[in-house]
């Protein structure tokens, strides 16, 4: 059942670096990590990378296998054919500190610009009580294992540098989202989704979904909903005549 | 970090991706397998349907079949005094229109407003046409990207708008279809009904599973429980909402369908086939 598979994994550091070609056992049942670890242990000691759960948990292994950002952990070698060349590279998207290892900080200063779970005034903490229906929505971003693969593969700071200042990228806006319909969330975060997070970058081609672990369906229940809230707020008259109107801000 | 950082040749990266520390990837993508297949099948199947949609809209012929009242969706509602007879549903608005007018002014920019707004087209055009990106993790090609933030592609967020329109039209679609059960004797039904009201379900399957349906329908609330009506109706577009790609496609196709079945019928290409009248 082994086989040798070929692969070329990219090692270098932020000055330099190339693809490395390996030839290396791969046996039944085994996962690109497997491979990465057994070339540690046979031909490579100081190869770097980051895992921890080797479950597709805890969203450490994030990599690019044969040009699609990905888990390591969660790549079986059993999808690839014995004859192909594998290749193994860091996120393209944020700075590599060495090899498969890259500087993911980017996305920790995104998280801290989204403001914090506000509860409402009027009701003291242990006095909360919601209902299932009204959770259910912000449950499935919940699920995310802030891999950033997704802020990997967005095109809108993928291909542009220059964007990373304004856009936060689909983790972050799906976090505001998530606290936009949270129901005893009391902080208005619609204006600032659209003028600081940058949501009017992402033209909903939907790479942020194709490529997340989790299966969040992230365009179409996070980002196209908060498209629309910002539309009703900026760009839809009528609403704002409603709202104005009939003071319906008990939403 | 100094400004030049290597003498090896590579793969050309925009300098600000340098700055950044990126590593040095070669090519736009590493990509294997045929990722170009998919945008390029998107490209011709709306080329087909813009070239099709194109030269019935402006033919101004074989769109009505008077003896068992079809009328193609794309000359609906017909509202000039150049339409034949009959198939002025909402009567004749306008006196006798140039040749080079469609006969469907009234309704086609809204239609073909209604689908370029479209969240799931928007996503098709740009990767497709305007390859933005052409797929994932493929870098596109041109260095500025500011997406829907600006105009002309701010005007996207118009889209509710063409979507209400398009709600009555598939109303009147339904009309149509519904009107089209007639024969010179009476009650009439064919072949041809069959294809209308097949068209007519998938238009409202396509209408009612968008992205603005389903926010005006109960996704803006932030309480489904205080609102139980609301929250049904969300949770069953919610349903249509994921399949909303394939309705595309599927109208487009029912529409094409519908509109050759009507101007073959109506060219005399060969006889409807009656089940009743
Ligand atoms: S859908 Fe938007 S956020 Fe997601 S990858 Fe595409 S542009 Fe980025
Ligand atoms: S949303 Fe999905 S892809 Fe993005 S960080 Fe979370 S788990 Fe990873
Ligand atoms: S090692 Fe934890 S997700 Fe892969
Ligand atoms: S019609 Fe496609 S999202 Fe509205």
């Amino acid at each position: 059942m082994a086989y040798d598979a070929r692969f070329k994994v990219w090692r270098g550091d932020a000055e330099s670096g190339q693809l490395c070609d390996f030839t290396v056992e791969v046996n039944e049942g085994e996962v690109v990590l497997d491979i990465i670890h057994r070339l540690q242990a046979t031909q490579a000691p100081d190869l770097a990378v980051r895992w921890n759960c080797k479950a597709g948990k805890c969203g450490s292994c994030s990599a690019e296998i044969n040009g699609h950002p990905r888990l390591l952990c969660m790549t079986r070698m059993s999808t690839f054919a014995e004859d192909e060349t594998i290749t193994v590279t860091p996120m393209r998207t944020f700075p590599v500190i060495r090899d498969l290892v890259t500087d993911v900080s980017f996305n920790y200063e995104k998280a801290r610009e989204v403001p914090a779970f506000t509860p409402p005034q009027d009701v003291a903490a242990g006095e909360y009580r919601m209902a299932q229906v009204d959770v259910q929505r912000s449950q499935e971003f919940r699920k995310c294992i802030e891999c950033f693969l997704c802020q990997d593969t967005c095109h809108v700071v993928r291909d542009h540098e220059d964007n990373k200042r304004s856009f936060a990228g689909p983790r972050f806006l799906m976090r505001v989202a998530e606290l936009e319909m949270h129901p005893l969330d009391a902080a208005d975060r619609v204006p600032a989704a659209q003028e600081e997070h940058g949501l009017g970058y992402c033209n909903i081609t939907k790479c942020c979904t194709e490529v997340c672990p989790e299966g969040i369906h992230i365009t179409d229940n996070a980002l196209i909903p908060m498209k629309e809230r910002v539309a009703d707020r900026k760009y839809d008259p009528v609403v704002w005549l409603g709202n104005k109107l009939f003071r319906r801000d008990k939403r | 970090m100094t400004a030049n950082v290597s003498e090896t040749p590579r793969a050309p990266l925009p300098e600000s991706a340098e700055r950044a520390g990126r590593a040095q990837l070669p090519g736009k993508t590493l990509r294997t397998d045929r990722w170009w297949l998919q945008p390029t099948l998107t490209v011709a199947g709306l080329a087909v349907f813009v070239i099709y949609a194109g030269v019935r809209a402006f033919m101004g012929a074989y769109y009505w079949v008077p003896a068992y009242h079809y009328l193609t969706p794309f000359y609906s509602p017909c509202t000039t005094a150049s339409c034949a007879p009959g198939s002025q549903h909402l009567g004749a608005w306008f006196g006798e229109f140039p040749a080079w007018l469609p006969y469907g002014i009234i309704a086609l920019p809204f239609l073909l407003v209604f689908r370029l707004t479209c969240y799931y087209y928007r996503k098709a055009y740009y990767r497709s046409v305007w390859f933005s990106p052409p797929a994932c993790a493929v870098a596109e090609p041109r260095a500025k990207y500011t997406g829907e933030t600006r105009f002309p592609l701010i005007v996207q967020n118009v889209h509710r708008y063409f979507f209400y329109v398009a709600a009555l039209l598939a109303l009147l679609n339904t009309y149509d279809a519904i009107m089209a059960f007639h024969s010179p004797s009476g009650f009439g039904f064919g072949l041809g009904n069959l294809i209308l009201l097949l068209n007519v379900v998938m238009l409202w399957a396509y209408t009612l599973s968008c992205h603005s349906c389903r926010h005006a329908t109960g996704g803006r609330l932030r309480h489904f429980s205080r609102h139980p009506v609301r929250y049904w109706m969300w949770t069953q577009v919610s349903k249509l909402n994921t399949r909303h790609m394939q309705f595309a496609w599927i109208t487009i196709g029912t529409l094409i369908l519908a509109d050759l079945y009507v101007m073959l019928v109506s060219a005399g290409a060969f006889p409807d086939p009656r089940f009743v009248g």
